[in-house]
């Protein structure tokens, strides 16, 4: 009888060490500069808190011409990329793979797509909504953004860190990065993933759902 | 007799097995990224390759389309895809190659292209 206890009870034990194994979860590491501020607590003393980067405050227009801003994306996490509507090179690869991980995440409301078009020449609002339906993603979940060539290219490389620039030389006149950003819910960077590639594409659809059930 | 058939026969499989291994490696460097691995196009935005009767039946501009590109609207599948492809400046030879693959891959059984019949097809282009 005694015996039996102490099978039960290391059942028991072994069940309870497996599901706190199970319980460590993955984080997704931030991205970007950092800075530091003294913060004052509750309690009277002082501590060091760690600013992260940010996306900042962004008006452009959307494929629909109305404007988006961080507003759009509030309270969701969003994956954001840099292309033009006419480019060849790597730029079918990228969405080939991004409207896959679209379609993975079509039913949940909290994951968002961003694509900035950095043709800013002829990729207005009605060749990007053309675009996006071709490409059969027309809607609120996945926006195609247009602005200015100043305001795309500073968000791009200063907040987005994806290298883009007008280069006379190239055919197509534009050289841009591939890479797919993770943006969480406090517009921090989370991850940046190659689109061309396969394996670094499947990783961020391993990602998404980690940064989902992260605490806020 | 019959292995003189047959040696012929594989002499010529041999050349067009070579063009579709060649063939292959161009067009994973320049078509596969709008085209796609399977040649099944993307979105409506660009084409499939998959269409045999289409495919068929526009052989012979094959060549011209890869070599100057092309912008006239497209029925495909009973789609219309209206964008804009590229021009390949690429030899006789590599279109051939190109050609020998994208007719023999994807489920199309097309045969032999030699870079004589590319050279007669790009003096008729449109």
């Amino acid at each position: 009888m005694k015996y039996q206890f102490t099978i039960r009870y290391t059942i028991v034990l072994a069940a309870i060490l497996f599901l706190c194994a199970c319980k460590e979860q993955r984080k997704l590491p931030v991205y970007g500069l950092r800075d530091t501020k003294t913060v004052k607590n509750s309690d009277g003393t002082r501590s060091v808190d760690t600013v992260y980067q940010t996306i900042p405050a962004f008006k452009l227009l959307n494929q629909d011409s109305t404007y988006i801003t961080n507003d759009n994306f509030k309270g969701k996490i969003y994956v954001a990329d840099f292309f033009f509507t006419s480019c060849t090179s790597i730029c079918p690869i990228m969405h080939r793979n991004m409207k896959n991980i679209f379609d993975k995440f079509r039913d949940n409301p909290e994951v968002m797509f961003l694509s900035h078009t950095i043709d800013f020449k002829y990729d207005t609002p009605s060749v990007l909504k053309k675009y996006a339906q071709k490409l059969g993603v027309d809607g609120p979940k996945w926006q195609f953004a247009y602005g200015l060539k100043d305001t795309v290219y500073g968000l791009a490389t200063k907040s987005y860190l994806v290298s883009v620039e007008q280069d006379g030389t190239d055919k197509q006149g534009y050289v841009h990065q591939g890479y797919l950003v993770l943006i969480d819910k406090d517009r921090r960077i989370r991850g940046a993933y190659d689109g061309t590639n396969a394996d670094q594409v499947a990783q961020l659809e391993k990602d998404i759902p980690v940064l989902l059930e992260e605490k806020q | 007799m019959a292995g003189i058939f047959y040696s012929c026969q594989t002499a010529e499989s041999v050349q067009r097995d070579a063009y579709y291994v060649n063939g292959r490696d161009l067009y994973i460097q320049h078509c596969q990224n709008c085209h796609g691995e399977k040649g099944e196009g993307l979105g409506e935005l660009t084409p499939p390759l998959t269409d045999s009767i289409f495919m068929k039946a526009n052989k012979s501009q094959l060549a011209c389309i890869i070599k100057n590109g092309f912008s006239t609207p497209l029925t495909i599948h009973g789609k219309v895809y209206e964008g804009k492809m590229p021009d390949f400046n690429m030899a006789d030879i590599d279109i051939a190659q190109l050609i020998v693959y994208i007719t023999n891959g994807f489920g199309h059984k097309q045969g032999m292209y030699t870079n004589e019949q590319v050279a007669k097809d790009l003096k008729d282009c449109k």
